[in-house]
């Protein structure tokens, strides 16, 4: 299909990530996974070995291509243990974009990545390189969500089929039509658990115009600029959490150490509650965390403060470096802090699909949290 | 029972002997650079003592940095073919690819990736195809190299794949050594290849090292059977220890916090290990301490041990203090501590010094900071005081008050009262806390695996008897075994009630 293709940017306006680029990006999208997402450590690698293997990662901004272009967006689905044990093909994205390609028989023009939070932050770019297409500088959730349907983009009215899932033995999947994005999700999960719990799943290619007003901007170098003042911040033996908030608005909540922690399973799902117990100006003062997959709410001496859509995140209270749900354990000194969600999550719409009560908290209002001047 | 312990850091190297629960001798030499005359010179203090005269040692255990030496330095480790078992996935993440350069150049690898492996269910991945192992083994024959790791995905859960290729290749080469990552490492396929290889790397030094101690022992007159210690605080026989360096690589801290454990007779409570330049703090649960369930990075390689959760602070014996404003550290004397500090006769002014002239302890001569503002001395008191609460509080997990040992050289250090501490235990002896913790090790066993398919009491009871079993294997009595942790997480997006569990462990060495 690459002799049809045309290219509809200006190739001045891409930005090819370095090494440096994918190590920050490591960390920021750690850290906008918000406690979920995967580690994205694996998927640096697989990158890394694209690079060396003379592969380019180039981004570009969602408002650089032409309208009409078709940008497909992509992401993996699957268990996280059985990731780090299963790894990657390597060309499962790849496989994707040829099957969706020859599926709507139309030229894909750039990737879209469906999640920036964890480690499908870094599959899009593996996709994009083989494939030899730009990457947007966007995303479908501006963090992690648990489930496929929680995207900007199936929120403001994309259906994401057909979409076709490709595993790493070369099974392909297309699911041509779900009845809702609810639907999809079903389906996709099931079909995952059959090809052993792990694929990479591409959705119904979108126009740029759509991306660009719709997907969550400048993800990739927000991520990447969130990694970069960790790594800076320790480097000069600065606190690394204050340079985390300064970039992206947000507010240190709480400092604590954990002193509980259960865990169970809801619906496939790991389910928990995090007790913490405060330190340095929150002596004497409780706050607790509830998680599904991600961390939802937060609460302080019992009260409300921080709920989904907006981000709560866990960092290290040393290092800055971002803490997922598996990682916690008893005894952890954590920082918390709180980040404004882009204002496309904060939306009726989107309330309903991400908002507590889509997570079972009903009972919560989403109370947005101020961003700053 | 009487027991020789063995700890060689990189400062000093400890020794006692013990008698049942008895101290009999004692003695802390420098650390030499071949690290065996060190051995010798503290073995054979002990075992002159008076009072181990006419006794018959029944157990040597010793804990070395030779292992860890080895990575860090980058020199001693052999050739190594690192065979994979898991095409198709990984295909484009080959074993090493995330090594520093320089280490890889070192292992200077032969590495093979064949199909086979299993999934999160116990079902093949892909058939495994043994003309694939066999023509590899015939490669490394070729290349002469006789060490090599196995892997394979999902071995934790289903040891087949390794154990069928290990079956092929030692058909092609009958004297190799071969690892197999699912003996050493846990879920994490990167991870567990890495420790798999870092091992089979380490094979001939492994003998050579025990083979050295042996002589050691032998040359001294004690041959009584001897152990290695272990990064859990257990200890192996050294024999098996040779097959598996890698699990003695974090002896050290383990043991200090094993000996302030069997030195108290607490086995809930939190230590402080003062050196010469830093103090670590750490947890004491059911009298081995808590585990860090982070990634551990060993010579800039990625693994999954489990290393005691420690918070180093920089406050150490020879802590140097700002004479103009009083600030602590983070730089020290280490070492040098015996020429430079004041009461020694040098001109640095020290966190001993301080103690010295406030009285807490006798060192030296106390004449030479008779001159200091007795204000400085206070202040810096007070600020190592808040210091010591503040990474205190950090590392407790109850908002009960728990007990605190002070264990180390620099144990005077360490206030009498700390807040949120019921009381600040110094024991005798406290020097040689690590020597002790290695003399009083025990063995354990472990599992760590995907259960799936059966209620979570059938996994927990399952992965308990794997772990009693591997107890046994490594030499622990029946009868004394003891569970040390349960620990189970439901994995997400799966079927079957899948769950991870680990169940560790422990008993007393069976003797005879």
């Amino acid at each position: 299909m690459a002799e049809s293709r045309k290219r509809k940017y200006d190739e001045a306006a891409l930005r090819t990530l370095t090494r440096d680029d994918l190590e920050a990006l490591e960390i920021g999208a750690g850290i906008l996974g918000t406690g979920g997402g995967g580690n994205p450590y694996q998927g640096k690698l697989l990158a890394l070995e694209a690079l060396k293997a003379g592969y380019e990662m180039k981004i570009l901004a969602t408002d650089a291509i032409e309208a009409d272009a078709l940008c497909m967006s992509i992401g993996g689905i699957g268990a996280p243990v059985v990731g780090v044990e299963r790894i990657r093909e390597g060309r499962e994205g790849l496989r994707c974009l040829t099957a969706m390609e020859e599926l709507i028989r139309t030229p894909v023009d750039a990737i879209v990545c469906e999640e920036i939070g964890g480690a499908n932050s870094m599959s899009p770019l593996v996709t994009a390189a083989l494939g030899g297409l730009p990457i947007l500088d966007c995303d479908g959730m501006g963090r992690a969500f648990p489930e496929m349907q929680m995207t900007t983009f199936s929120i403001y009215g994309h259906s994401s089929t057909p979409s076709v899932m490709c595993d790493l033995h070369g099974n392909a999947v297309i699911f041509s039509h779900a009845v809702s994005e609810v639907w999809h999700e079903r389906m996709a999960r099931a079909c995952v658990v059959a090809q052993g719990g792990g694929a990479m799943l591409a959705t119904a290619p979108m126009q740029a115009h759509f991306v660009h007003q719709f997907a969550i901007p400048r993800s990739y170098t927000k991520a990447i600029a969130l990694g970069e003042a960790v790594i800076r911040a320790r480097r000069q033996q600065e606190d690394p959490i204050a340079a985390v908030c300064d970039l992206e608005g947000g507010r240190r909540i709480f400092n604590g150490k954990i002193t509980d922690l259960k865990r169970h399973l809801r619906g496939g799902f790991a389910v928990g509650d995090l007790e913490l117990a405060g330190f340095d100006g929150w002596t004497g003062e409780t706050a607790s965390v509830a998680i599904q997959n991600e961390f939802l709410i937060f609460r302080r001496n019992g009260v409300v403060e921080v709920t989904v859509p907006d981000l709560i995140v866990l960092l290290d209270v040393d290092t800055g470096y971002p803490i997922t749900t598996e990682m916690l354990r008893y005894g952890q000194r954590v920082a918390v802090i709180a980040i404004p969600c882009h204002d496309l999550l904060r939306s009726a719409a989107a309330l309903e699909v991400v908002g507590p009560s889509a997570f079972g908290y009903p009972d919560i209002a989403f109370s947005p949290l101020p961003k700053a001047a | 029972m009487k027991r020789i312990g063995i700890d060689v850091g990189g400062t000093n190297t400890d020794a006692v002997l013990v008698d049942g629960e008895r101290i009999l001798a004692a003695i802390k030499v420098p650390t030499t650079q071949d690290v065996l005359s060190g051995v010798k010179a503290a073995l054979s203090h002990v075992i002159n003592a008076p009072a181990a005269a006419g006794i018959a040692v029944d157990a040597v255990m010793i804990g070395t940095t030779h292992f860890t030496n080895a990575v860090v330095e980058r020199a001693r480790l052999e050739r190594v073919a690192a065979i994979r078992v898991a095409l198709p996935t990984g295909r484009s993440l080959p074993p090493m690819c995330d090594w520093p350069r320089d280490l890889y150049n070192a292992v200077d690898p032969m590495i093979v990736m064949v199909h086979g492996g299993h999934e999160y269910d116990g079902s093949p991945l892909v058939p495994m195809n043994p003309d694939e192992i066999r023509d590899a083994a015939m490669r490394i024959r070729d290349a002469g190299i006789t060490s090599i790791a196995i892997s394979a995905t999902f071995s934790p859960l289903t040891t087949e794949c390794e154990v069928r290729a290990a079956e092929i290749v030692r058909s092609v080469i009958p004297d190799a050594k071969i690892t197999l990552s699912h003996t050493l490492g846990r879920i994490g396929l990167l991870e567990r290849e890495n420790v798999a290889i870092l091992n089979a790397a380490l094979q001939s030094l492994g003998k050579t090292t025990v083979q050295a101690f042996a002589d050691a022992l032998s040359e001294i007159g004690v041959t009584a059977p001897f152990y290695l210690t272990q990064n859990d605080g257990t200890v192996a026989l050294a024999d098996v220890a040779a097959a598996n360096p890698v699990h003695s690589f974090a002896s050290g801290p383990t043991n200090s916090m094993r000996g302030a454990a069997f030195l108290t007779g607490l086995e809930n409570a939190m230590v402080v290990d003062v050196g010469g330049t830093t103090s670590d703090i750490g947890c004491l649960i059911g009298g081995f301490p808590r585990e860090a369930n982070n990634i551990v990075h060993i010579g800039g390689v990625r693994t999954l041990f489990r290393m005691p959760d420690l918070l180093p602070i920089a406050l150490g014996g020879g802590t140097i203090i700002n004479p103009e404003n009083g600030a602590i550290g983070p730089r020290s004397v280490g070492y040098r501590i015996l020429t430079e500090a004041k009461v020694f006769g040098g001109s640095t002014l020290t966190t001993s010094d301080i103690a010295v002239a406030a009285g807490i302890v006798e060192m030296g001569d106390r004449d030479r900071v008779k001159g200091l503002d007795a204000g400085l001395v206070r202040a810096t008191l007070a600020r190592i005081s808040e210091m010591v609460a503040d990474n205190f509080d950090r590392m407790k997990t109850s908002a009960e008050d728990v007990p605190l040992i002070a264990v180390g050289g620099g144990a005077f250090l360490i206030p009498d009262k700390v807040p949120g501490a019921s009381e600040v235990v110094r024991v005798e002896n406290a020097g040689v806390a690590n020597a002790l913790g290695a003399a009083m090790a025990q063995v354990s066993g472990e599992v760590d695996q995907v259960f799936s398919g059966m209620s979570r009491d059938a996994a927990l009871a399952a992965a308990e008897t794997g772990a009693r079993n591997a107890a046994v294997a490594s030499g622990a009595a029946v009868d004394s075994l003891k569970t040390l942790e349960i620990e189970d997480i439901p994995i997400a997006y799966l079927p079957g009630g899948a769950r991870r569990v680990r169940v560790r462990v422990i008993g007393d060495i069976a003797f005879g």
